[in-house]
Protein backbone atom coordinates (compact mmCIF):
# COMPACT_ATOMS: atom_id res chain seq x y z
CA UNK A 1 0.00 0.00 0.00
CA UNK A 2 1.39 3.53 -1.16
CA UNK A 3 2.09 5.56 2.20
CA UNK A 4 -0.37 8.95 2.58
CA UNK A 5 1.93 10.63 4.70
CA UNK A 6 3.55 13.00 1.96
CA UNK A 7 0.57 13.40 -0.05
CA UNK A 8 -2.79 15.64 -0.61
CA UNK A 9 -4.65 13.14 0.82
CA UNK A 10 -5.68 12.81 4.81
CA UNK A 11 -7.42 9.95 5.81
CA UNK A 12 -9.52 12.16 8.01
CA UNK A 13 -10.59 14.61 5.66
CA UNK A 14 -9.64 13.25 2.42
CA UNK A 15 -7.94 15.70 -0.29
CA UNK A 16 -6.76 18.69 1.32
CA UNK A 17 -7.09 20.66 -1.84
CA UNK A 18 -9.71 20.07 -4.39
CA UNK A 19 -7.58 17.80 -7.13
CA UNK A 20 -8.90 19.70 -10.21
CA UNK A 21 -7.14 22.70 -8.71
CA UNK A 22 -4.06 20.51 -10.14
CA UNK A 23 -5.61 20.48 -13.04
CA UNK A 24 -6.41 24.27 -13.87
CA UNK A 25 -10.04 22.99 -13.89
CA UNK A 26 -9.47 20.50 -16.82
CA UNK A 27 -11.63 17.21 -16.47
CA UNK A 28 -10.46 16.09 -19.33
CA UNK A 29 -6.97 15.50 -21.17
CA UNK A 30 -6.08 18.24 -24.05
CA UNK A 31 -6.81 15.74 -26.72
CA UNK A 32 -7.64 11.62 -26.67
CA UNK A 33 -8.69 9.98 -23.32
CA UNK A 34 -6.83 7.52 -21.47
CA UNK A 35 -8.16 4.33 -20.14
CA UNK A 36 -6.87 3.34 -17.18
CA UNK A 37 -3.83 1.14 -18.00
CA UNK A 38 -2.28 3.15 -20.54
CA UNK A 39 1.60 3.25 -20.35
CA UNK A 40 3.42 5.98 -19.19
CA UNK A 41 7.16 6.56 -20.04
CA UNK A 42 9.44 9.14 -18.82
CA UNK A 43 11.67 10.08 -22.46
CA UNK A 44 15.09 10.80 -22.63
CA UNK A 45 14.51 14.57 -23.20
CA UNK A 46 12.61 14.90 -20.30
CA UNK A 47 16.36 15.90 -18.31
CA UNK A 48 16.07 18.01 -14.42
CA UNK A 49 17.09 20.91 -17.15
CA UNK A 50 13.58 20.67 -18.95
CA UNK A 51 11.69 20.47 -16.15
CA UNK A 52 12.49 23.64 -14.65
CA UNK A 53 9.79 25.31 -13.72
CA UNK A 54 6.98 22.82 -14.46
CA UNK A 55 4.52 22.00 -11.89
CA UNK A 56 5.42 19.65 -8.96
CA UNK A 57 2.95 16.98 -9.81
CA UNK A 58 4.20 16.62 -13.27
CA UNK A 59 8.02 16.17 -11.92
CA UNK A 60 6.35 13.62 -9.58
CA UNK A 61 4.83 11.18 -12.47
CA UNK A 62 7.96 12.44 -14.46
CA UNK A 63 10.31 10.78 -11.20
CA UNK A 64 7.79 7.48 -10.97
CA UNK A 65 7.88 6.68 -14.55
CA UNK A 66 11.68 6.78 -15.50
CA UNK A 67 12.87 3.65 -14.45
CA UNK A 68 9.74 1.47 -15.93
CA UNK A 69 6.77 2.17 -18.16
CA UNK A 70 3.68 2.82 -15.03
CA UNK A 71 0.08 2.94 -15.98
CA UNK A 72 -2.24 5.81 -15.76
CA UNK A 73 -3.80 3.82 -12.48
CA UNK A 74 -0.71 2.98 -10.95
CA UNK A 75 0.77 6.50 -11.37
CA UNK A 76 -2.69 7.75 -9.73
CA UNK A 77 -2.30 4.57 -6.44
CA UNK A 78 0.94 6.14 -5.86
CA UNK A 79 0.78 9.96 -5.68
CA UNK A 80 -2.69 9.66 -4.35
CA UNK A 81 -4.61 11.78 -6.90
CA UNK A 82 -7.44 10.56 -8.64
CA UNK A 83 -7.20 8.67 -11.71
CA UNK A 84 -9.37 11.24 -13.90
CA UNK A 85 -6.30 13.86 -12.29
CA UNK A 86 -3.33 11.99 -13.87
CA UNK A 87 -5.13 11.65 -17.26
CA UNK A 88 -5.48 15.01 -17.37
CA UNK A 89 -1.48 15.74 -16.19
CA UNK A 90 -0.38 12.49 -18.98
CA UNK A 91 -1.96 14.76 -21.02
CA UNK A 92 0.43 17.49 -20.62
CA UNK A 93 3.35 16.02 -20.06
CA UNK A 94 2.22 14.42 -23.63
CA UNK A 95 2.17 17.91 -25.02
CA UNK A 96 5.50 18.60 -23.78
CA UNK A 97 7.26 15.19 -25.33
CA UNK A 98 8.34 14.55 -21.84
CA UNK A 99 6.36 11.14 -21.90
CA UNK A 100 5.81 8.44 -24.53
CA UNK A 101 2.05 7.17 -24.14
CA UNK A 102 1.12 2.80 -24.93
CA UNK A 103 -3.13 2.86 -25.12
CA UNK A 104 -3.65 -0.67 -24.84
CA UNK A 105 -4.42 -1.70 -28.63
CA UNK A 106 -7.54 -2.57 -30.36
CA UNK A 107 -6.92 -6.67 -30.21
CA UNK A 108 -7.47 -6.58 -26.26
CA UNK A 109 -11.39 -6.13 -26.51
CA UNK A 110 -11.71 -9.07 -29.15
CA UNK A 111 -8.19 -10.61 -28.42
CA UNK A 112 -6.74 -13.67 -30.68
CA UNK A 113 -5.69 -16.90 -29.71
CA UNK A 114 -2.64 -16.29 -30.08
CA UNK A 115 -2.63 -13.05 -27.51
CA UNK A 116 -4.43 -15.57 -25.08
CA UNK A 117 -2.44 -18.15 -25.39
CA UNK A 118 0.85 -15.85 -24.52
CA UNK A 119 -1.31 -14.54 -21.50
CA UNK A 120 -1.43 -18.50 -20.55
CA UNK A 121 1.59 -18.99 -20.57
CA UNK A 122 2.77 -16.00 -18.82
CA UNK A 123 0.28 -17.41 -15.90
CA UNK A 124 1.74 -20.84 -15.71
CA UNK A 125 5.01 -19.10 -15.03
CA UNK A 126 4.12 -17.74 -12.17
CA UNK B 1 7.21 -0.11 -24.29
CA UNK B 2 4.70 -3.57 -23.07
CA UNK B 3 1.07 -3.48 -24.25
CA UNK B 4 -1.25 -3.68 -21.19
CA UNK B 5 -4.07 -5.85 -20.75
CA UNK B 6 -6.61 -6.45 -17.83
CA UNK B 7 -8.53 -8.86 -16.23
CA UNK B 8 -11.91 -8.11 -14.01
CA UNK B 9 -12.49 -9.88 -10.68
CA UNK B 10 -16.14 -9.21 -9.49
CA UNK B 11 -18.32 -11.33 -6.70
CA UNK B 12 -20.06 -9.86 -3.59
CA UNK B 13 -19.23 -8.05 -1.04
CA UNK B 14 -15.91 -9.74 1.38
CA UNK B 15 -15.96 -12.61 -1.25
CA UNK B 16 -12.22 -12.56 -1.93
CA UNK B 17 -11.04 -10.28 -4.63
CA UNK B 18 -8.36 -8.11 -3.08
CA UNK B 19 -6.98 -11.55 -1.68
CA UNK B 20 -6.91 -13.07 -5.16
CA UNK B 21 -5.52 -9.72 -6.73
CA UNK B 22 -2.64 -10.19 -3.75
CA UNK B 23 -2.07 -14.28 -3.99
CA UNK B 24 -1.12 -13.30 -7.99
CA UNK B 25 0.62 -9.74 -8.23
CA UNK B 26 4.13 -8.96 -8.02
CA UNK B 27 3.26 -5.94 -6.22
CA UNK B 28 0.73 -5.46 -2.99
CA UNK B 29 -2.19 -4.82 -4.45
CA UNK B 30 -2.96 -0.98 -4.64
CA UNK B 31 -6.09 1.33 -4.20
CA UNK B 32 -7.00 4.18 -6.38
CA UNK B 33 -9.72 6.75 -6.26
CA UNK B 34 -11.56 7.63 -9.85
CA UNK B 35 -14.31 10.71 -10.09
CA UNK B 36 -17.48 9.29 -12.23
CA UNK B 37 -19.21 11.83 -13.56
CA UNK B 38 -22.91 10.79 -13.88
CA UNK B 39 -26.04 12.88 -14.16
CA UNK B 40 -28.05 10.00 -12.52
CA UNK B 41 -27.44 7.43 -10.55
CA UNK B 42 -30.68 6.10 -10.02
CA UNK B 43 -30.30 4.88 -6.43
CA UNK B 44 -28.27 7.82 -5.24
CA UNK B 45 -31.14 10.92 -3.31
CA UNK B 46 -29.63 13.53 -4.93
CA UNK B 47 -32.61 15.86 -3.50
CA UNK B 48 -30.36 17.53 -1.12
CA UNK B 49 -27.65 18.09 -3.37
CA UNK B 50 -28.64 19.33 -6.03
CA UNK B 51 -24.95 19.88 -7.30
CA UNK B 52 -23.76 16.72 -7.06
CA UNK B 53 -22.60 15.49 -9.68
CA UNK B 54 -19.56 13.63 -9.25
CA UNK B 55 -18.86 10.08 -7.02
CA UNK B 56 -15.78 8.99 -6.25
CA UNK B 57 -15.13 5.18 -6.43
CA UNK B 58 -12.36 2.94 -4.79
CA UNK B 59 -11.09 -0.07 -6.57
CA UNK B 60 -7.71 -2.25 -6.03
CA UNK B 61 -6.03 -3.66 -8.96
CA UNK B 62 -2.68 -5.51 -9.13
CA UNK B 63 0.10 -6.03 -11.98
CA UNK B 64 1.60 -9.34 -13.43
CA UNK B 65 4.58 -8.97 -15.98
CA UNK B 66 3.57 -11.36 -18.50
CA UNK B 67 6.52 -11.02 -20.98
CA UNK B 68 8.61 -8.37 -21.86
CA UNK B 69 6.04 -6.98 -24.03
CA UNK B 70 2.92 -7.76 -21.80
CA UNK B 71 2.01 -6.78 -18.44
CA UNK B 72 -1.65 -7.43 -16.91
CA UNK B 73 -3.39 -5.67 -14.55
CA UNK B 74 -6.13 -6.94 -12.51
CA UNK B 75 -9.01 -4.91 -10.96
CA UNK B 76 -11.20 -5.70 -8.30
CA UNK B 77 -14.74 -4.58 -9.68
CA UNK B 78 -15.84 -2.15 -7.09
CA UNK B 79 -18.51 -4.10 -4.75
CA UNK B 80 -21.19 -1.95 -4.31
CA UNK B 81 -24.28 -2.04 -6.84
CA UNK B 82 -24.36 1.37 -7.09
CA UNK B 83 -21.50 1.88 -8.60
CA UNK B 84 -21.99 -0.63 -11.47
CA UNK B 85 -22.12 2.02 -14.00
CA UNK B 86 -18.19 2.00 -13.52
CA UNK B 87 -18.03 -1.65 -14.59
CA UNK B 88 -18.60 -0.66 -18.37
CA UNK B 89 -15.44 1.46 -18.57
CA UNK B 90 -14.00 -1.44 -16.47
CA UNK B 91 -15.00 -4.08 -18.50
CA UNK B 92 -14.15 -2.28 -21.60
CA UNK B 93 -11.16 -4.10 -23.75
CA UNK B 94 -10.52 -6.83 -20.60
CA UNK B 95 -9.69 -10.09 -21.53
CA UNK B 96 -12.36 -11.18 -19.37
CA UNK B 97 -13.55 -11.76 -15.78
CA UNK B 98 -13.43 -13.95 -12.60
CA UNK B 99 -16.28 -13.99 -10.59
CA UNK B 100 -15.99 -14.86 -7.36
CA UNK B 101 -18.57 -17.06 -5.35
CA UNK B 102 -18.83 -17.84 -1.40
CA UNK B 103 -20.88 -21.72 -1.98
CA UNK B 104 -23.19 -20.18 1.36
CA UNK B 105 -23.75 -16.88 -0.60
CA UNK B 106 -24.44 -17.74 -4.14
CA UNK B 107 -26.73 -15.22 -5.08
CA UNK B 108 -24.30 -12.53 -3.77
CA UNK B 109 -22.51 -13.28 -7.34
CA UNK B 110 -25.45 -13.70 -9.55
CA UNK B 111 -25.36 -9.90 -10.47
CA UNK B 112 -22.12 -10.20 -11.95
CA UNK B 113 -22.94 -13.49 -14.01
CA UNK B 114 -25.67 -11.36 -15.55
CA UNK B 115 -23.86 -8.87 -16.17
CA UNK B 116 -20.77 -10.03 -18.38
CA UNK B 117 -23.18 -13.15 -19.75
CA UNK B 118 -24.63 -10.41 -21.09
CA UNK B 119 -22.10 -8.46 -22.81
CA UNK B 120 -20.85 -11.85 -23.67
CA UNK B 121 -17.50 -11.06 -21.63
CA UNK B 122 -15.79 -14.46 -21.00
CA UNK B 123 -15.96 -15.28 -17.31
CA UNK B 124 -15.27 -18.11 -14.99
CA UNK B 125 -16.77 -18.49 -11.59
CA UNK B 126 -14.06 -19.42 -9.06
CA UNK B 127 -15.97 -20.97 -5.53
CA UNK B 128 -13.78 -19.56 -2.86
CA UNK B 129 -13.46 -21.51 -0.02
CA UNK B 130 -11.31 -22.79 2.44
CA UNK B 131 -8.73 -25.45 0.97
CA UNK B 132 -10.89 -25.58 -2.12
CA UNK B 133 -13.32 -27.93 0.21
CA UNK B 134 -17.23 -26.83 0.47
CA UNK B 135 -20.56 -28.73 1.19
CA UNK B 136 -21.31 -28.69 -2.99
CA UNK B 137 -19.30 -29.66 -6.19
CA UNK B 138 -18.42 -27.73 -9.08
CA UNK B 139 -21.14 -29.18 -10.87
CA UNK B 140 -23.81 -28.57 -8.11
CA UNK B 141 -22.61 -24.96 -7.78
CA UNK B 142 -22.67 -24.79 -12.03
CA UNK B 143 -26.02 -26.23 -12.11
CA UNK B 144 -27.35 -23.94 -9.28
CA UNK B 145 -26.35 -20.63 -11.00
CA UNK B 146 -28.20 -21.66 -14.00
CA UNK B 147 -25.23 -20.57 -16.41
CA UNK B 148 -26.39 -19.97 -20.04
CA UNK B 149 -23.11 -20.03 -21.32
CA UNK B 150 -20.70 -23.03 -20.45
CA UNK B 151 -18.76 -21.06 -18.42
CA UNK B 152 -16.40 -22.58 -16.00
CA UNK B 153 -16.82 -22.85 -12.51
CA UNK B 154 -13.79 -23.63 -10.72
CA UNK B 155 -13.17 -24.96 -6.62
CA UNK B 156 -10.63 -22.68 -5.16
CA UNK B 157 -8.86 -20.76 -2.17
CA UNK B 158 -7.94 -17.55 -3.64
CA UNK B 159 -5.43 -17.31 -0.88
CA UNK B 160 -2.98 -19.24 -2.40
CA UNK B 161 -1.47 -18.63 -5.60
CA UNK B 162 -1.69 -21.32 -6.57
CA UNK B 163 -5.48 -22.21 -6.58
CA UNK B 164 -5.59 -18.82 -7.99
CA UNK B 165 -3.75 -19.24 -10.84
CA UNK B 166 -6.18 -22.25 -12.08
CA UNK B 167 -9.17 -20.04 -12.06
CA UNK B 168 -7.21 -17.69 -14.30
CA UNK B 169 -5.95 -20.11 -16.34
CA UNK B 170 -9.49 -21.61 -16.57
CA UNK B 171 -11.13 -18.05 -17.84
CA UNK B 172 -8.22 -17.90 -19.98
CA UNK B 173 -8.77 -21.56 -21.78
CA UNK B 174 -12.34 -20.07 -22.12
CA UNK B 175 -11.92 -17.23 -23.47
CA UNK B 176 -9.22 -18.86 -25.88
CA UNK B 177 -12.39 -21.44 -27.10
CA UNK B 178 -14.29 -18.11 -27.26
CA UNK B 179 -12.12 -16.45 -29.78
CA UNK B 180 -11.25 -19.72 -31.81
CA UNK B 181 -14.94 -19.64 -32.55
CA UNK B 182 -14.97 -16.18 -33.82
CA UNK B 183 -12.64 -17.31 -36.27
CA UNK B 184 -14.36 -20.28 -37.70
CA UNK B 185 -18.25 -19.67 -37.49
CA UNK B 186 -20.37 -22.72 -36.66
CA UNK B 187 -21.06 -24.32 -40.23
CA UNK B 188 -24.92 -24.98 -40.63
CA UNK B 189 -25.93 -21.50 -41.68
Amino acid sequence: MASKKTSWFDEGSGYLIRPYAITGGRTQPNGADFPLITQVATTGSAKSSAVQGVQPELVAILDLCRERPLAIVEIAALLDLPASVVKVLCGDLLAKSLVAIKTPGEETSAPSVELLERVIRGIRKL
Amino acid sequence: MPTALKILVAGGFGVGKTTMISSVSEVPPLETDEYMTQASLGVDDLAGTPEKSTTTVAMDFGRITLDLDHVLYMFGTPGQERFWFMWDDLALGSLGAVVLADPRRLTDSFASVDFFEQRQIPFAVGVNCFWGQSDFSAQEVQTAMNLRTPAPVVMCDVRHRGSSKQVLLALLESAKAQAARRLSPSPGY
